[in-house]
């Protein structure tokens, strides 16, 4: 009798914790979703609602008409996927040396690629933003990709060796066995069965380059600004038109969560399987 | 398979080695040299060399020390609190409920927020006029008169911390939960035999296969929350009156107004700060590596 009651307390206790924990975490969603289809009466009127009582996409339709939002989704689009397909291929490649030959040299390089990774932005923007500008690119496309590679690169390496290892060496070897050589074997055997973990690396990436702000900041004007760098400038315009800038939220996140969706399980696996082993 | 003496692993890394190298370790020198020069862009023609006295200039500078101290609270508040709580949710959802996947892929969206979008929603919550927080908190009684979060001093450290808390949940969680699934059933019964009860399993069994993965997710955490910018600047940039300004802030925001020396300056020494905090990280990932070979 006492063991049942102290069972149904835990388990209340455990759900009324699980809901508190994901209200705090998706609140802001909701809230920014809300805020986005609510007309501008409701949104400063006397009353704060929970729901909007006349739902309405003005927001949205003034998003893309008085402000092209469109042109920072395109600049955003493109330096994503430039990004995600240099640090894919150059990763791969880095990633098979490490995972598939023992060569001299090559704990001294993968602690450079880890190390990569513990300097702080605000010290690479600094001198990195001085370069760009006697190079010449910036406010180009191209600084934002550069820059954005100085942390997608050893992140992918790491992510992909990790996912190699796992490979049995046994398959391309049978491969080579057969008169194929390491490059048949790898494009005929590794590359396929790799794949999907290729994709949630390069979702990852793109992912990063298209949330990135610090750097797109200083290195991009007008013409090619991303959508992290309009969002903000949007608060400096508007002000307090919290309707439009929720809205630009909304569609902000929405490419985010599709590819997190996608990518997660693999991602995931790959992410914690390093420190795990450990 | 694996011979010693082939050219094709270093050509294998050339192309990414040579990117990492223009784009990582020239500008890392580069900072290096800046800092013992007077580099202004707004006055170009004073700029060179001129030794040590970046260094005595911030080293007498009150706001780089606030901007330090900012920096220290940020970290161990922020991480701190997002690792209790990340634990909380890995221990939720390492048991078996309905829905359980779905639960898990939601929780996790904060973490892959951008984050100025973060900065955009947590300004609105916290809004003074409009904010649902301040609508909220006066409907439980808890506050009397609506509170201007962002813009006053004493709230809004706070507030900025509280944010960064709810971005950082989500990774605790996943990596301790992986932690959480990688125990063993039989370390849990041997303790039960023993006669262990709920909490000393906890502590005798979760606490200790979790060391190494608790250990290497804070040190990342660590590194991670005190080089963020983007959160704090797209909140409060700082203010008010620099109550929020953290040193990476700091550094963003002298380079934003182009004295990019005494920007470099800064951040060699939080490079210098962050150092200790990298080698703890890398010589445990060396140790796990040559455990598995």
């Amino acid at each position: 009798m006492k063991k049942g009651k102290l069972g149904v307390f835990k388990a209340l206790l455990f759900y009324i914790l699980l809901a508190g924990m994901l209200a705090f975490l998706l609140f802001p969603f909701y809230w920014t979703f809300v805020t986005s289809v609510k007309s501008e009466g409701e949104l400063y009127g006397q009353v704060v609602t929970y729901w909007p009582k006349a739902p309405t996409f003005d927001s949205y339709k003034k998003l893309f008409t008085e402000f092209n939002f469109l042109k920072p989704m395109a600049n955003s689009l493109l330096v994503a996927a430039m990004t995600t397909v240099i640090s894919l291929t150059v990763s791969l490649l880095a990633a098979y040396a490490f995972s598939r030959y023992r060569f001299k040299g090559r704990k001294t390089l993968m602690t450079m690629f880890l190390t990569n990774n513990m300097f702080p932005t605000v010290l690479l923007l600094i001198p990195l933003y001085s370069i760009m500008r006697k190079l010449g690119i910036l406010y180009t496309p191209g600084s934002l990709v550069l820059s954005y590679t100085t942390f997608t690169i050893p992140f992918s390496i790491w992510l992909l060796s990790g996912y190699l290892d796992d490979l049995p060496l046994a398959l391309e070897e049978a491969a080579m066995v057969d008169g194929a050589n390491r490059a048949q074997a790898f494009l005929q055997i590794i590359l396929p069965i790799l794949a999907p973990s290729i994709v949630a690396t390069g979702a990852y990436v793109f992912m990063t380059a298209w949330n990135e702000y610090t750097f797109a900041v200083m290195f991009t004007n007008e013409a090619n600004r991303t959508i992290p760098v309009a969002l903000k400038n949007l608060i400096g315009q508007l002000g307090v038109e919290w309707g439009m800038l929720t809205a630009g939220g909304i569609i902000t996140i929405i490419p985010v969560c599709v590819m997190f969706f996608f990518a997660q399980k693999r991602l995931i696996a790959g992410l914690t399987a390093g420190a795990v082993k450990g | 398979m694996q011979r010693k003496n082939t050219i094709w692993p270093y050509l294998l890394v050339a192309p990414a080695l040579a990117i990492v190298l223009t784009v990582v370790f020239i500008p890392a020198v580069n900072a290096l040299l800046m800092s013992f020069k007077n580099y202004d862009l707004r006055r170009p023609s004073s700029i060179g060399f001129i030794g040590l006295k970046n260094y005595a200039a911030i080293f007498a500078d009150p706001l780089f020390w606030q901007s330090l101290w900012k920096t220290l609270v940020w970290v161990t508040l922020g991480v701190g609190f997002q690792f209790v709580f990340g634990f909380i949710l890995a221990l939720l959802l390492n048991k078996k409920f309905l829905g359980r996947g779905l639960v898990r892929s939601l929780s996790l969206i904060p973490w892959v927020t951008p984050g100025v979008l973060i900065g955009l929603m947590w300004r609105w919550i916290f809004d003074g006029n409009y904010g649902v927080l301040n609508d909220l908190l006066l409907k439980i009684g808890l506050i009397h008169d609506k509170v201007p979060f962002l813009a006053q001093e004493s709230t809004a450290f706070p507030a900025v911390i509280l944010t960064i808390i709810w971005q950082g949940i989500p990774f605790f969680a996943l990596m301790l939960l992986a932690g959480l699934q990688g125990i063993p059933d039989e370390l849990y019964d041997a303790a039960s035999v023993d006669g262990a009860s709920g909490i000393q399993k906890f502590f005798l069994v979760t606490i200790p296969s979790l060391k190494s993965v608790i250990f290497v997710t804070t040190l990342l955490r660590i590194i991670w929350v005190a080089n963020s910018v983007d959160v704090i600047f797209n909140l409060t940039e700082g203010g008010p009156a620099y109550s929020t300004q953290t040193l990476s802030v700091y550094i963003f925001n002298k380079g934003n107004s182009l004295n990019l020396g005494y920007a470099a300056t800064m951040s060699i020494m939080l490079t210098l700060a962050l150092a200790s905090v990298a080698v703890l990280y890398l010589r445990n990932i060396f140790r796990n590596q040559e455990g598995k070979a």
